[in-house]
């Protein structure tokens, strides 16, 4: 699973540009602080927590499939 | 404040979530460095119950502030100073230092140099964002040859520093440079910095979309990483360029890695000469009524 | 082992002051006429289990001291003129994140490179208002070797009990000459106080009203977060609150302010009757005490007060001493600086009147006993 926080996202997108398998999207959705958060396509994530370390705001996480 | 869940992520555990979110832009780099501090320490093997923080002034300088161990937020410029203190004064405890460009180069190059030097066991990262993020976007000893800053309107006019080069000359024992566009290669040095007794400094060239993006037209995050990308040289394919291509390149890479004599241990070395005192029973002293 | 007496340099006291204090950490940069302390320093402290630094400048001087300071030690510095200048910066950070540390300035003539071999005691403003901002920091003023050996000594136990950078302002003449020195037997020291642990959230800045809190070491499982921003209790920067900094600042000031009375460290000799005060600090006290004591000889009415701790400046004591005085004489090393304060204190009920002299050389007891007979 990918939980993304949108508490701490600030909308900077570098989860989209470094994901070797286009799960995240640059999206419209608005979250409450007004801050354009990504949409991301679970399916296609291989756990390789590139995203994790790019991201700046430690907004996401990306759990094990057990 | 932030909740933290068990889906928070995965150095959430490392920071203070009562502080977040933290102050940097969105997209800043600073963020990204932060994580590779921690996943290059849990590559290191040492413990982060061990871990002190000291850092100067700058956006940079801000990390240790948010990372949930002791931490000393000092002067412009003076971090190396406060941290060859601390650090001597309980050898025992790994040292991180966390400082920008500014911090480390203009400001603090005197103390850069010297605790190079001495070789004393800090690891340094130092966050190269060639401006100055927290005074609004000023030129820095870092900044390319002809970029833009509100005090550089015409254009940079200087040749730039190398900050890694400078620590290499200066007599480091551990220097490598990587750009936020190589978060698994900065995990990498930093690890090797932690685990190199002795002087370490990692040159983490970072993205300041907010001053540096906006002065010279790469306005996004994402433009500024792929900028890195673009103008990224391994220093091994460097050392058969000129200077005339390498001017705006980022030379990346390990500088050096050459394990010497650490000052803390020379000085120990000549108190087991002078006295029957063990060091460690000092440590602490400020505590002692003897 | 009883008093041992030893005939010393005042820089060689100061050293010997330190360590006895407790102190094992000295970082510094050279500069005449304080170099004996570092040099002393790094001959002893080895032999001690300590640890000597020669820093690249007097600012990273500071800095390694306090850093030190949160690693657990007494930690001193010891500098001169244009040294002091330089360390100002982190002596306001030293205020604010109220960490202990001892300076040891041993003056010169001044300003810039001035007279590096000769004396004066032109940084007693500097002493008082060289960092930026408001606040309050405790000098000494030791005018023997004796008092070398022992105001540093004191300036530890100031520096932990108030938690703040305490200056010890001595000058090239006390630096320099030597004096029978007693070291005593046991001197009185005061440990650093550590906080205790707690399940809760743990309150760094909690202070009492006018007060000071624990100061835990770097280690010690607390996680401090220490920073010269404007701080709240949990020592988190806060810096757009008004009432943060007010409480803050007022604290900071405070907890030193309303204790001047209490740590004043006064001399007097013949105040009884004393119509004429001299009032002096430092190196010209001891000429001062002669000269009071030849215009006694003269029949003259005139008493003799000594501050050992200049700031902060005991205004309440000092108006009832002097209160039945009529004229105040102050003997300074410099053109008028500690004057001003004490013409503000007691100016509205005697005449206070300045015997300044520069240019290296100190007062003789003739030049202040010709002001004391000159009504």
């Amino acid at each position: 699973m990918i939980y993304l926080n949108e508490e701490l996202c600030k909308g900077c997108f570098l989860c989209v540009n470094v994901c070797p398998k286009n799960v995240y999207t640059p999206s419209d959705v608005i979250n409450h602080k007004g801050v354009k958060v990504p949409i991301f396509d679970v399916d296609k994530c291989i756990k390789c927590r590139l995203c994790t370390l790019m991201c700046p705001d430690q907004a996401i996480d990306i759990e094990d499939d057990d | 404040m932030v909740e933290v869940t068990e889906h928070s992520h995965r150095f959430m555990k490392y920071l203070r979530p009562e502080r977040l979110p933290h102050l940097f832009c969105p997209g800043c780099g600073n963020g990204v460095v932060m994580n590779t501090i921690f996943n290059g320490l849990e590559m290191s093997g040492k413990s982060f119950d061990n871990l002190n923080m000291v850092s100067g002034i700058g956006c940079s300088s801000r990390i240790p502030g948010y990372v949930k161990c002791d931490s000393l937020h000092t002067t412009h410029g003076r971090a190396l100073a406060f941290a060859t203190g601390l650090k001597i004064s309980n050898p025992h405890r790994d040292v991180i230092v966390v400082t920008g460009d500014g911090d480390a180069s203009a400001i603090g190059g005197n103390h850069l140099i010297h605790a190079a030097r001495r070789n004393i066991d800090l690891t340094v990262i130092c966050i190269n964002n060639d401006i100055y993020g927290m005074t609004g976007g000023q030129i820095s000893p870092t900044s390319p040859k002809g970029s833009f800053a509100t005090t550089a309107p015409y254009g940079a006019t200087d040749k730039p520093f190398n900050i890694a080069q400078i620590a290499r000359a200066s007599g480091a024992s551990y220097v490598a440079k990587y750009t936020t566009a190589q978060p698994l290669q900065l995990s990498m040095a930093i690890k090797d910095g932690l685990n190199n007794k002795g002087f370490s400094l990692i040159e983490a060239v970072s993205q300041c979309p907010t001053y540096y993006g906006r002065k010279n037209k790469i306005r996004t995050p994402v433009e500024m990483i792929k900028w890195f990308e673009e103008n990224t040289i391994p220093i091994e394919q460097a050392e058969s360029m000129s200077e005339e291509e390498l001017e705006g390149k980022i030379v990346t890479g390990v500088y050096v890695n050459n394990p010497r004599t650490e000052f803390v241990e020379a000085l120990d070395k000549i108190i087991k000469q002078q006295s029957d005192i063990n060091p460690d029973d000092n440590i602490k002293k400020a505590y002692m009524s003897d | 082992m009883a008093d041992e007496h030893y005939f010393l340099q005042g820089n060689e006291a100061c050293a010997l002051g330190a360590i006895a204090a407790g102190c094992r950490f000295f970082a510094g940069y050279p500069i005449t006429p304080s170099t004996e302390i570092a040099e002393i320093m790094s001959q002893r402290l080895p032999k001690l289990g300590g640890h000597f630094v020669q820093m690249e400048d007097e600012l990273s001087a500071l800095g390694a001291i306090i850093g030190a300071s949160w690693g657990g030690q007494k930690v001193v510095t010891a500098t001169s003129g244009p040294g002091m200048s330089l360390m100002q910066e982190n002596i306001g950070y030293a205020t604010m994140t109220e960490t202990p540390i001892v300076i040891i300035n041993m003056q010169r003539g001044s300003p810039s490179t001035g007279q590096p071999t000769r004396s004066a005691q032109a940084d007693m403003m500097q002493a008082r208002w060289g960092s930026h901002g408001d606040y309050e920091n405790i000098t000494l003023a030791p005018a023997s070797v004796q008092e070398c050996f022992d105001y540093v000594i004191k300036a530890f136990n100031l520096a932990e009990e108030y938690r703040c950078p305490v200056l010890v302002l001595a000058d090239e003449i006390v630096g320099h000459m030597r004096e029978k020195v007693t070291i005593p037997e046991k001197v009185e020291i005061v440990p650093r106080k550590a906080p205790e642990k707690t399940d809760g959230v743990y309150l760094p800045y909690d202070a009492p009203e006018d007060g000071v809190s624990p100061m835990p070491a770097f280690g010690d499982g607390f996680n401090m977060h220490v920073t010269g921003l404007t701080h709240d209790k949990r020592g988190y920067p806060s810096t757009d609150d008004p009432q943060t900094h007010i409480d803050l600042v007022n604290r900071l000031c405070n907890k030193i302010l309303s204790k001047r009375n209490e740590m004043a460290m006064i001399e007097t000799e013949f105040l009884d009757d004393a119509d004429t005060i001299v009032l002096a600090y430092g190196i010209p006290s001891r000429s001062a005490l002669t000269a009071v004591k030849q215009a006694r000889q003269k029949g003259q009415k005139v008493g003799y007060i000594k501050l050992g701790i200049v700031w902060p400046f005991p205004e309440e004591t000092l108006l009832e001493l002097t209160k039945n005085a009529k004229r105040i004489i102050v003997p300074e090393l410099n053109l008028g600086q500690v004057f001003l304060e004490v013409d503000r204190v007691l100016g509205k009920h005697a005449k206070v009147e300045l015997v300044s002299k520069i240019g290296g050389v100190l007062h003789t007891p003739k030049e202040i006993l010709d002001k004391i007979m000159e009504e």
